[in-house]
């Protein structure tokens, strides 16, 4: 992370959210994407609201800000839906938000919950028609009679108006639960995938999908291993990775056959037999995968580390990050509040130097590959003056604890920061705690 | 005993001790199992994936539900829990137990 000048620092730049502690459910910060520019920032949440914010043209008045993100425009995704011939209750949570790279003047985003992706479209209005024959200025309609001359209808401006409508509905394809989409480097297909099935769309078409992949076996009593999430490869069109439960990257290329249930790679780091504990598959199930945008390497994201793969290599990973090791002795604890089954997300910085994720106690770490550093940072409202620096933080282990550390035992498991986003070009990130959204970037000279 | 078969004895000790040190994941088996007894002997299989696969489902009846509904109107039903329990063919569902639906949009905080 050695910037010009030495080590990279990072600053407070926004928060949003309430600042109360309690936390209605519904606004549990579930998702959290940059677009392709880096000037939108999308977030969904438990109640099914998606809120984009935009970046603001640099203020010249104050160059030491990077520009800010504003609300730009925020609406009701998903609805809560009960599958009466189920008998299934269906999360209004956003699971995923995805963006389309940009073709117009518009912006479109797919976002999904459980069972359902819809393709939203974004655009805005900063004109509107002035001067009809037929209608009054308040819309209501004129006596023809009354009417004795001719005009053309002109656009004025008018107030910025952003409007989202639901462009396509992809409904009924997954009997699971979906956790991930992706949007294919051809910009006309992408894929969604649920726990045991992989679908693959074609962005126009919204009453058909094809199944790509499915490890559903015959007798449901044989089932060892789930689907946790799918990625497309960035540049290769035919290429895509699914990660499970058991820690396994599969690479399938949709050119061998309609169906990938054969991966053409299958990455697997072998386990010493003789470390297997009850934890071991527990904790071994990726719960992010991403590719970098070079497309050479991928991510992976278990319980307690991250690792980086070469796609040219299948049996171990090139590099391995441990953000939370302390964690390990806390295991049968972390078992019984549920925590050891949390997903936390990891992502890529633009030049795929630096990989981040998230930990508990509102912390997140930052790893630095060229230069072997890493850091672990907080986002918390005490740091919250602008531009304040951020001091790294440690979770001390043993016994004496220095000034400034906290012990393992005082970490609240309640503060997990799940997902993470880094802006595409830029050294901005975007963090989520539980209900807040935090933006830092790095200290501009 | 004689003096080798000691001596391995001591080399088995310490092999258990070396385990315990090395492996803070064992030592946590330990403390887990030593809680919970009955825990199966394959968990990390099928147990935690059939629950991931079965959220959200909830079992109705509607002629049970019917029944009951219609029970209410000539007595009072003991009210029902508050908290959401899972509501299978045991507990005939009455419209208290059934979650309301939402019925105004809020916006979300992070719009402010």
């Amino acid at each position: 992370m050695a910037g010009p000048g030495g080590d990279m620092q990072w600053c407070f730049s926004q928060v949003k959210g309430a600042i109360d502690d309690d936390v209605a459910e519904a606004d549990i910060i579930s998702t959290v994407e940059f677009n392709h520019t880096g000037e939108l920032l999308a977030t969904g949440d438990k109640g099914g609201r998606v809120v984009i914010f935009q970046q603001e043209i640099e203020n010249k008045s104050l160059p030491q800000f990077r520009s800010e993100y504003n609300v730009y425009s925020t609406f009701q995704s998903h609805e809560p839906e009960f599958d009466y011939l189920k008998s299934l209750e269906i999360e209004e949570k956003i699971n995923k938000i995805r963006w389309l790279p940009q073709k117009n003047a518009a912006q479109f985003l797919l976002s999904t919950n459980d069972k359902t992706i819809k393709l939203w479209k974004i655009s805005e209005r900063d004109k509107r028609p002035d001067g009809y024959n037929l209608k009054e200025e308040d819309g209501r309609y004129r006596d023809p009679n009354t009417i004795t001359a001719l005009r053309v209808p002109v656009l004025i401006p008018m107030d910025l108006m952003v409007e989202a409508s639901p462009r396509r509905v992809f409904a009924n394809a997954h009997t699971y639960h979906i956790n991930s989409v992706s949007v294919n480097s051809d910009n006309e297909t992408y894929l969604s995938a649920d726990d045991l099935r992989i679908n693959l769309w074609n962005l126009e078409i919204t009453d058909r999908s094809f199944n790509i992949v499915d490890i559903k076996p015959a007798n449901m009593e044989e089932l060892t291993e789930v689907i946790t999430a799918a990625e497309f490869h960035p540049h290769q069109c035919n290429t895509f990775v699914y990660s499970s439960s058991k820690g396994t990257i599969r690479l399938c290329d949709m050119r061998i056959s309609a169906l990938c249930d054969k991966h053409s790679k299958l990455f697997e780091e072998p386990e010493n037999p003789s470390n297997r504990s009850f934890f071991s598959e527990i904790i071994s199930s990726i719960s992010d995968v991403k590719f970098s945008h070079n497309g050479r390497y991928m991510m992976t994201r278990d319980y307690l580390s991250v690792k980086i793969w070469d796609l040219n290599m299948e049996n171990r990973p090139v590099e391995t990050y441990q953000v939370h090791e302390y964690l390990r002795s806390k295991l049968c604890s972390l078992y019984e509040n549920d925590c050891i089954f949390d997903k936390f997300e990891c992502c890529w910085n633009g030049d795929d130097s630096v990989v981040m994720t998230g930990s508990y106690n509102n912390f997140f770490r930052m790893f630095d590959r060229g230069h072997r550093r890493d850091t672990t940072l907080e986002a918390s409202r005490e740091n919250g003056k602008p531009l304040q620096v951020l001091r790294p933080r440690k979770v001390c282990t043993g016994g004496k604890r220095k000034k400034d550390e906290i012990s393992v035992d005082s970490l609240d498991f309640n503060k997990k920061i799940l997902h993470t986003a880094w802006h595409p070009q830029d050294n901005i990130i975007a963090v989520a705690t539980t209900n807040n959204l935090y933006i830092f970037q790095d200290k501009v000279n | 005993m004689s003096e080798q078969e000691e001596g391995m004895a001591t080399v088995e000790e310490q092999q258990e001790m070396e385990d315990k040190v090395i492996s803070p994941e064992k030592a946590e088996e330990v403390k887990l199992k030593a809680r919970y007894p009955n825990l199966g002997a394959k968990p990390g299989g099928s147990d935690f994936l059939r629950k991931r696969l079965q959220k959200g489902q909830k079992y109705f009846d509607s002629g049970d539900y019917n029944m009951a509904k219609a029970k209410m109107k000539n007595k009072q039903l003991p009210s029902a829990p508050t908290e959401k329990t899972e509501i299978t063919g045991d507990h005939i569902p009455t419209p208290q137990d059934l979650p309301q639906r939402k019925t105004s949009i809020v916006a979300s905080k992070l719009a402010v």
